[in-house]
């Protein structure tokens, strides 16, 4: 077996897991909390994630200063696209532009695609981790100057993410290999490992 | 009625208007790809204001916990909704063209399916 692999994230996966059975309940006990550590345990034997492997780790304070960065950039781009939603005038415009990612991590890359369709007026159409791309559709991006500006954004928020050490985490290979069974993992974002494909 | 009380009825009103900012925006934006920008943004943040006005104005821990669930929830899986909607709109002319000032992906969706 090749890479380190840490306990950790699976004593995570667990903590996490059942302390969202402990909430589906709404109150605290240790039968909630035994349950659900069984059902973590269960839930996790019969649909295993991937291993994981992190030097390092990840920065809480850093992971922290993106759900701030994302909360406020949520909050501006859900008016912006409400305006742009009522407003009179002839139909918006819009643009679709390629992003890299600055490493071939794949929660980074994962990270950068969920915090891109919720912040800067954009949403992820297509994803290639082979080549480090994403493309988003910019809504409302016109001209070049308001594209310059969604670059700036999203260099911002590869590089808040690179900061808080999410880069480090990555699928140990041979077991990524193993769970797609068949498909090369590396050609889709890691939460849609069963997309269909469709064809134009 | 307490500070609480009026803050939370304020965050679900406002939360309100967001949710149905995002539906007017579901009829009148252009392509389906700038739809996916009003089911995911105000959508997202007007649930969110929903939710947590009403965890002020309930304030029982029950209750409570359950909204932060739906709330968490709802912020990681739109973005997934809205990448596989928006995904196959672009690959089955969901969008149009003459509404775009550049395309980097135009040409390119053969190259990038895999299989």
């Amino acid at each position: 077996m090749s890479g380190r692999r840490l306990p950790r994230p699976r004593l995570l996966r667990v903590a996490w897991l059942t302390l969202v059975w402990v909430l589906l309940w709404g109150t605290f006990s240790w039968a909630n909390l035994l349950g659900g550590i069984v059902v973590a345990l269960a839930v996790l034997l019969l649909f295993p994630l991937p291993a994981v492997s992190s030097d390092g780790g990840l920065r809480p304070l850093g992971l922290l200063r993106v759900v701030l960065d994302v909360a406020r950039d949520l909050a501006v781009s859900s008016v912006q696209v409400a305006w742009q939603s009522v407003r009179p005038g002839p139909p918006i415009r819009s643009s679709i532009v390629a992003v890299e990612v600055p490493d071939d991590s794949e929660l980074l890359m994962a990270l950068l695609v969920e915090c891109l369709s919720l912040v800067p007026g954009s949403v992820v159409v297509e994803a290639s981790a082979a080549e480090r791309t994403l493309w988003a559709h910019v809504l409302g991006a016109g001209d070049d100057a308001a594209l310059a500006r969604f670059r700036r954004q999203v260099d911002r928020l590869a590089a808040d993410l690179v900061a808080a050490g999410v880069d480090r985490v990555r699928v140990v290979p041979d077991h990524a290999t193993r769970v797609a069974a068949g498909s090369d993992p590396r050609d889709d974002p890691p939460e849609d490992p069963d997309t269909p494909e469709v064809r134009p | 009625m307490t500070a609480l009380d009026v803050v939370g009825a304020v965050l679900v009103v406002l939360g309100a208007l967001l949710a149905l900012a995002a539906a007017i925006g579901l009829l009148r934006l252009p392509d389906v790809l700038s739809r996916m920008h009003a089911a995911t943004k105000p959508q997202t943040a007007g649930l969110v204001l929903v939710v947590v006005g009403t965890a002020l104005l309930l304030r029982s821990s029950a209750d409570v916990w359950m909204l932060v669930l739906v709330g968490a929830f709802q912020l990681v899986t739109a973005p997934v909704t809205a990448h596989l909607v928006g995904r196959l709109a672009y690959r089955s002319g969901g969008v149009r063209p003459d509404l775009l000032h550049r395309d980097d992906l135009a040409g390119r969706t053969d190259r990038s399916s895999p299989g």
